[in-house]
């Protein structure tokens, strides 16, 4: 199959390109760009008049709930709103249940995944076996199988000693060790921001300090170990400082954000809104601008979906006891559209944080349109607006905070090796 | 989202679940309701036909006896058929959500229903599910509000002070974990009242709480100083158990209520407490049975209150 992308508006972030060029796709790889090749006949001619093509998009973290959890959603109903949001390569954590810490089920999920013929799945090894934060997980075993990089989900780590021998354990091998940096004690049960919106409605909190403190003890074990960490999901003001100080000081350390804290405050619970019962929580508009800005400065290296599809009964409860997590993967391009728009940014930028931004913290060769490499492309209207409803999703989850708003920038073509594997 | 969940479209009260939001027009006309319901109280035959052939359920996932039986006898005062259920105990236990309790008993033709539930905002999710008709009485969601409560609160501090444009107010004890407390200032501040403080050690206060419209002080010797009006919380005994306070007998020593400290608010003061009371721990019992305590009548005015609200609802 050889796909000629004409007219199209190319944007490829890493290779500096943006501009009105052709793409040229032979044997699921590109083979060139601007002028045709000699002798390319195209079985297929993809007319991009007036769209952005542009890198498949990769996502840093998308849960597809297998195995464990088929009642939420399936690997079949969530690698098809993957494609739907022109998402191309996702991270999935290793919350499943069991959690991804055997060779075995990594292969099992890896070949599920593949046997779809969508995007790439890209499972993150638990770090500890059960994600209990007590014994290490083989790691090399599980890299062997599949794994880019070690974590524990939303799982507490709490044992300071075990995190710093995962860190030299994982920094032996050059792995990655990916966390959310949350203390457990004090985070105490809290369900939303330790601000003035839960004090309002009575909801039990979490300081920004859990996220600090626990960020606190990250850095200070990485330049120990001198392991390469990730920060998934920051949520707060201070801890978008720390993170710039760090990185100042030379330490090998990236973080991402997710769609929701991009955009959202606590402000948006309303009268207890549970799609917006999310982890972390939600927190103040400082600490929303701080992220939005850091993200602009290259301090945040990507912003993720962090989809976590929940079923409908699970978010139909006191916000307390409501499930946590809000689809994503089919948002995260239009709200990453939407934080450039309001900042002002070029799409280019906002494009390098979803596509070589996150490629380069998986360590993986993709989010880039370079000729020889694999042609998985995001192709999208970026004028057209859609609105957010059930009926609009493939994500079994449809729950979002969301939910009802029109947005801006809709996905007609994504590509994976040169198959089209989602057309609009 | 942002509309007021408890007004219906002409601006009435459709539910009662907070009183935040609310405009005083609404909770004066609750108050001066409940003036005209205080007489029937006081009659030899305490009924009134206003609820007849209602259906009145009291859903309580969180056990309580003294707040569920004041609904009960202010619906049935009012002539209203009242069913209580006991939910911690029941459905809840084999599985059943929440909303699958209030579909079924919503179509045995429920009219109104009274909530409490350990968690904050259960109140406003069954306020959302149920069909236009019905009404919803929060009756205590976790930490968030417990509305009749103030109410009668703010009733009986009106009934002895007659206005609330020149009252000091304080608020003592754990407002981190009370809804009580936070229902109070809520409406305290929307009646007018020009300086309400709270006073609590700072593990049982919420944070940015000031922003709810309070002066806020952790001394009870500088808080207390020429307040007219004291209302005194509930110090759960669990409190205890994790790090919260050291013991009952330093936050009694502290903070309890004694005739010395109660001698440094105005002569006049009257103090408040919305039961059941820990003797000893927060209220001494010299103050609880003293002749500046309104507790007993709080509880009086506690069902000519609920009957008011449970009547203004049905008419809207």
């Amino acid at each position: 199959m050889k796909i000629q992308i004409k007219n199209g508006h190319l944007i490829d972030p890493r290779n500096g390109v943006d501009a009105v060029i052709d793409v040229f796709i032979a044997a699921g790889k590109i083979v060139a760009t601007g002028a045709v090749p000699n002798g390319f006949q195209a079985n297929r001619v993809i007319d991009a008049k007036g769209l952005v093509v542009c890198p498949g998009l990769v996502d840093l973290s998308a849960r597809l709930r297998e195995p464990g959890f088929e009642y939420k959603a399936t690997l079949e109903s969530e690698m098809d709103a993957a494609v739907a949001g022109g998402v191309t390569s996702l991270a999935c954590p290793p919350d499943t249940d069991p959690p991804l810490d055997e060779p075995g089920l990594v292969e099992m999920l890896k070949h599920r995944a593949r046997s779809l013929n969508q995007a790439r799945v890209y499972p993150i090894g638990a770090l500890t076996q059960g994600l209990k934060g007590e014994r290490l997980t083989e790691m090399a075993e599980l890299r062997d199988a599949g794994c880019v990089a070690f974590g524990q989900s939303d799982a507490p780590l709490t044992d300071t000693l075990v995190m710093m021998q995962a860190m030299q354990y994982a920094a032996t091998f050059g792995f990655g060790v990916w966390l959310r940096p949350q203390d457990v004690s004090l985070a105490n049960n809290g369900v939303a921001h330790d601000g003035e919106v839960a004090t309002r409605l009575g909801l039990p909190a979490i300081p920004v300090c859990a996220e600090t403190i626990a960020l606190s003890n990250i850095v200070l074990l990485a330049r120990e170990t001198g392991a390469r960490i990730h920060l998934c999901r920051l949520s707060s003001a201070e801890g978008v400082a720390m993170v710039r100080a760090a990185r100042q000081q030379g330490l090998s350390i990236t973080c991402d954000v997710a769609i929701n804290h991009l955009h959202l405050s606590e402000m948006d619970i309303g009268f207890f809104d549970s799609n917006c019962h999310l982890v972390p929580p939600l927190r103040g508009l400082g600490d929303r601008d701080a992220l939005r800005a850091g993200l602009r400065d290259g301090t945040i290296d990507a912003v993720c979906s962090d989809h976590a599809p929940v079923d409908e009964d699970a978010k139909l409860l006191p916000f307390g006891e409501a499930e946590i997590g809000a689809t994503g993967l089919e948002l995260l391009l239009p709200l990453t559209l939407k934080w450039a728009l309001e900042m002002r940014m070029p799409l280019s930028a906002a494009l390098a944080k979803i596509t070589v931004g996150p490629a380069r913290i998986l360590g993986v060769d993709a989010g880039h349109l370079s000729a020889g490499t694999a042609a998985d492309l995001c192709i999208f209207d970026p004028n057209q607006y859609w609105k957010v409803e059930a009926a609009a999703l493939k994500s079994q989850g449809k729950n979002t905070p969301f939910l009802g708003m029109e947005l801006q920038g809709r996905v007609k073509y994504t590509l994976v090796d040169g198959s089209i594997v989602y057309e609009n | 989202m942002n509309n007021n969940p408890q007004l219906n479209k002409h601006g009435e009260l459709q539910h009662l679940l907070t009183t935040e939001g609310l405009p005083a027009s609404i909770l004066l006309n609750i108050l001066d309701t409940a003036e005209s319901f205080v007489g029937v109280t006081e009659r030899d035959i305490k009924k009134v036909p206003l609820l007849r052939g209602k259906s009145i359920f009291n859903l309580f996932f969180e056990p309580s006896t003294r707040t569920r039986t004041t609904f009960e006898i202010a619906a049935k005062r009012l002539s209203a058929d009242v069913v209580n259920l006991n939910i911690a105990a029941s459905s809840q236990s084999k599985g059943e959500t929440l909303l699958d309790t209030v579909d079924n008993l919503s179509a045995m033709h429920a009219d109104m229903f009274i909530v409490r539930h350990s968690q904050s905002g259960a109140a406003h999710l069954i306020a959302r599910h149920v069909r236009p008709e019905i009404h919803v009485i929060n009756a205590g969601d976790g930490r968030h509000a417990h509305p009749t409560q103030a109410l009668l609160d703010m009733f009986t501090i009106r009934h002895y002070k007659r206005d609330f444009h020149n009252l000091r107010v304080a608020i003592v004890g754990d407002i981190l974990h009370s809804r009580v407390a936070r229902s109070q200032i809520h409406a305290l501040t929307t009646l007018g009242v020009p300086e309400v403080r709270v006073i609590a050690p700072k593990t049982l206060l919420p944070t940015k709480v000031e922003r709810l419209g309070v002066h806020v002080y952790h001394d009870m010797a500088q808080g207390l100083k020429d307040v007219d009006v004291l209302l005194m919380l509930r110090l759960q005994n669990e409190r205890m158990l994790g790090a919260s306070l050291p013991s009952s007998e330093e936050y009694f020593k502290y903070y309890g209520l004694t005739q010395e400290k109660l001698a440094l608010a105005r002569h006049d003061a009257i103090v408040l407490h919305p039961g059941p009371m820990n003797r000893g721990i927060e209220i001494d019992s010299a103050v609880a049975d003293g002749k500046q305590s309104v507790i007993l009548p709080q509880v009086t005015f506690g069902i000519a209150v609920r009957m008011a609200v449970m009547s203004i609802l049905a008419g809207n």
